[in-house]
């Protein structure tokens, strides 16, 4: 397997605080919205920009959720793995909210469908934003696209892009592998 | 760990330990879901799955239709009474039939011991077994465990005692074989004459005295006087019963300690318990019919997520 690197931990924190810096300029002091990491790697960026936005950024009150798709999800019953949900912990209500979605990696999009159908069980937002880490352009499936980017990259269908964090993955780095 | 390792659920005791706690971690899931003011997810919304039920049931059959509804599957309720079988359709006619309506999954109730088990073998669908005769009944057990875990924070290490009629009760199979998988100590209380003689070869303990075994126990589960199976007479009164082997507060308030109290129900109120037990803080009968529903809508998943 050849492995690249296409993030550092360098860039990824400067590329955090633009993001952070985006999302308080849209959503100010962020009494009308709610952070949604999705379940189960988007957890990760959603908690740092959630500390970010507190600590750097004075935001006072952020809401932060966490969203599994797993029974939204269109593959079910289309591999040989029976696929494993992860927890929903969301403590508040989304009824007339504006909500970001946060996930690690835009791929084909599916998983976005399957949090914006899971999402309606929480109340109706009034309106859902994605943010995303790493935007692998030309691969969409569903006509999905993310308002905020960390960082666009053109990867190959055989290529994976991973995305690891200090807190679960010992460091903070972007790599893209290619599958053999 | 990611799947079951069975296609049908006959029973727990073909079932291991790494099945229960996928079960449990799924079903962990689902009770949140179930407690959102949507309680529904679109997963099986491509399955269809039949009720079939040979015997009365309430509260099993109710789980399973809201636990198969709450997944968004299709379902139908076939109940013997009303059916072709009084006509004489033999089981695997009637199984069959329905099955070409494409019918992926069978939940069946059957007042035969390995009903469940024949029509798995007979038939080409996911069989769930909701109880066959004195055999098990491995939702129950599942939900009953699920419980303690969720009361006691694990099952493993903890004493729990089955009290009543051991004899004719799936429940109690169950139960016994899936407290062993996931490490609890066990013992059986009842009448020497609803105790089966093979107890001991399952490794379970035998106390006649109800107290005793409250002292000893952390859980106790109160099994149902199924006064419908007791043919002869099994103990001379139902009054008699009661004073042995029924548990009151007073017999609660003289323990050392504070034990959980189970019921798989329908209760006789005043024969196995009494009101002021059943009802009180002690008591989780009704967090084990809330865990039903989510219990069986992980055996559902599990189980479904297997059909091709």
């Amino acid at each position: 397997m050849t492995q690249r690197i296409l993030l550092s931990a360098k860039e990824i924190d400067i590329i955090l605080h633009r993001l952070a810096c985006q999302l308080q300029e849209n959503h100010l002091d962020f009494s009308n919205t709610v952070l949604i990491g999705i379940q189960p790697r988007g957890i990760f960026l959603a908690e740092r920009l959630t500390r970010m936005l507190q600590k750097e950024y004075k935001v006072k009150d952020v809401k932060l959720g966490s969203l599994d798709i797993t029974f939204y999800r269109d593959d079910f019953r289309r591999g040989d793995k029976t696929l494993q949900a992860n927890t929903t912990k969301i403590n508040f209500l989304v009824e007339n909210k504006k909500v970001v979605f946060i996930d690690d990696v835009l791929y084909t999009g599916r998983s976005i469908r399957a949090a914006l159908t899971a999402i309606q069980s929480f109340g109706r937002p009034q309106e859902i934003e994605l943010l995303t880490l790493i935007d692998r352009r030309f691969s969409r499936h569903l006509p999905i696209q993310p308002n905020y980017r960390g960082r666009q990259v053109d990867a190959i269908n055989n290529e994976r892009v991973s995305v690891l964090w200090k807190e679960n993955d010992g460091e903070d780095a972007v790599y893209i592998e290619e599958r053999l | 760990m990611s799947t079951l390792s069975v296609d049908h659920l006959l029973g727990i005791k073909y079932l291991n330990r790494k099945d229960i706690d996928l079960i449990f971690e799924t079903a962990d899931h689902f009770k949140e879901v179930i407690n959102r003011s949507i309680k529904k997810v679109p997963t099986l919304r491509d399955i269809t799955i039949a009720n079939i039920f040979f015997e009365n049931s309430t509260r099993t059959k109710l789980s399973f239709e809201l636990a198969e509804k709450r997944l968004s599957a299709d379902v139908v309720n076939f109940s013997a009474g009303q059916s072709s079988v009084k006509k004489g359709e033999t089981l695997i006619d009637t199984v069959n039939n329905i099955l070409s309506m494409k019918v992926d999954m069978v939940v069946m109730r059957h007042p035969n011991p390995g009903a469940g088990i024949f029509l798995s073998n007979h038939v080409k669908s996911s069989i769930i077994n909701a109880g066959d005769g004195a055999h098990e009944h491995p939702t129950q057990a599942l939900l009953d465990s699920y419980s303690i875990r969720e009361r006691l924070g694990s099952v493993s290490g903890k004493n729990v005692v089955i009290v009543g009629d051991i004899l004719h009760s799936r429940v109690a199979l169950s139960n016994i074989f899936a407290l062993q998988l996931l490490g609890a100590n066990i013992k059986v209380c009842g009448p020497k004459t609803l105790i089966p003689k093979y107890i001991a070869s399952l490794g379970v303990e035998v106390e006649t005295n109800l107290k005793n075994a409250l002292q000893w126990c952390d859980v106790a589960n109160m099994l149902r006087v199924q006064n419908e199976r007791l043919d002869v007479s099994y103990f001379p009164t139902t009054r008699e019963y009661t004073q042995q082997f029924g548990v009151n507060k007073k017999l609660l308030q003289e323990l050392d300690k504070e034990i959980v109290v189970m019921h798989p129900g329908p209760i006789n109120r005043g024969v196995e318990i009494t009101s002021d037990v059943a009802d009180s803080g002690q008591s989780i009968i009704l967090n084990q019919v809330e865990n039903g529903v989510a219990i069986r809508m992980a055996v559902i998943y599990l189980l479904a997520s297997k059909i091709k």
